[in-house]
């Protein structure tokens, strides 16, 4: 038997129409077909979702943990980025 | 009257036993299933059939009458009040057996369900509606394997192939109507088999070439489940399964 393992693929689900597809976990899968199926069996089975997209977690590019000074700092005193500052009427309810 | 009911009965039962037995044994996989996402998979599949099962139980218990329920028409029938065909009580073996079993059992099973979608009876309709959206992932899902496994590699295309001469004798029996489902066919409640052999031959057809396997040139069929008469190994999955209420009559969650 061989012993070769499956690729992982990263499986994103979208719980209803009008939400975005969220990141939910990893599967084994020995193709792309396989890959969809396996995610519904496995992380639709009590109704999560209603989309599935997976991809092969090799095509998946991350941002370097080192770098997180340089990417996510200079965020960090910009408070004007943030619409805080407008007085918003009353009626107006999910801002 | 009685009497159409009784065959009324049988032929539910029949419907039943074959999603109940099949899914029993697909269950002696869980937890041993090859990797796990195959194990949940197959262990879903399993659960689709047994709750069509469920559902074709309740049916015939109510048609019964009397202190009958779903539980006493899985777990308190003998081997021989059997109605399912001798393919779904074949041991699990190996993988490319429990695949080749499943694909011959889901063709039948969605054509099965294309036709009594149109059944003069209300509640096998019913049920029909809703497990051919079950039956249609359960064909894809069995299809994709025997193509996967028998154009694979030279050692799993040789698998599938040994499964497929040891079983395919085992595939006639869905065709052969016993008395209840002739009766049935005429009345406009029961499939009729004929019609559904010919979609049963042209789909397999269709996927085996694609796997790159061959039907086996012998035409020797079994028969007999359809009746109660099983093989060996219908005396010990039901001792596993009904082992709980024979020995705790009545016992509940």
């Amino acid at each position: 038997m061989s012993t070769k393992e499956w690729p992982l693929w990263e499986v994103f689900i979208r719980a209803k129409q009008g939400l975005n597809h969220k990141h939910v976990g990893s599967l084994h899968a020995a193709d792309l077909q396989m890959a969809i199926e396996n995610a519904r069996d496995v992380y639709t089975r009590r109704m999560e979702g209603v989309s599935i997209w997976v991809v092969e977690s090799k095509h998946i590019h991350a941002s370097e943990p080192s770098e997180q000074e340089a990417l996510f700092e200079p965020a960090n005193d910009k408070i004007y980025r943030h619409p805080t500052f407008y007085n918003l009427p009353v009626e107006l309810n999910h801002m | 009257m009685a009497e159409t009911k009784d065959i009324l009965i049988d032929y539910v039962l029949h419907l039943a036993d074959n999603s109940m037995i099949l899914g029993q044994r697909n269950a002696e996989w869980c937890g041993h299933g090859p990797v796990l996402e195959q194990d949940i998979a197959l262990t879903n599949i399993t659960l689709d059939l047994i709750g069509e099962a469920r559902s074709l139980y309740q049916y015939a218990a109510e048609l019964k009458g009397g202190d009958s329920t779903e539980d006493s028409m899985a777990f308190l029938r003998d081997v021989t009040q059997y109605r399912n065909t001798l393919l779904l009580e074949q041991n699990n073996t190996d993988w490319a057996y429990t695949i080749t079993r499943q694909f011959f059992y889901d063709v039948f099973h969605y054509y099965l369900q294309e036709a009594l979608i149109n059944s003069s009876d209300e509640r096998l309709k019913e049920i029909a509606k809703k497990t051919i959206k079950e039956s249609t992932y359960h064909v894809k899902w069995s299809s994709e394997w025997m193509i996967r496994l028998g154009d694979g590699t030279e050692v799993s295309h040789l698998k599938m192939q040994n499964a497929l001469n040891a079983l395919w004798e085992y595939t006639g029996e869905f065709f052969i109507p016993s008395t209840s489902e002739m009766e049935m066919q005429e009345k406009g409640i029961g499939a009729d088999l004929n019609a559904l052999s010919i979609k049963w031959r042209s789909k397999v057809e269709e996927i085996l070439k694609e796997a790159t396997l061959s039907i086996p040139e012998s035409s020797f069929q079994q028969k007999g489940g359809k009746t109660g008469m099983h093989s060996e190994h219908m005396g010990y999955i039901l001792a596993d399964m009904q082992y709980m209420q024979r020995a705790y009559p009545r016992a509940e969650w």
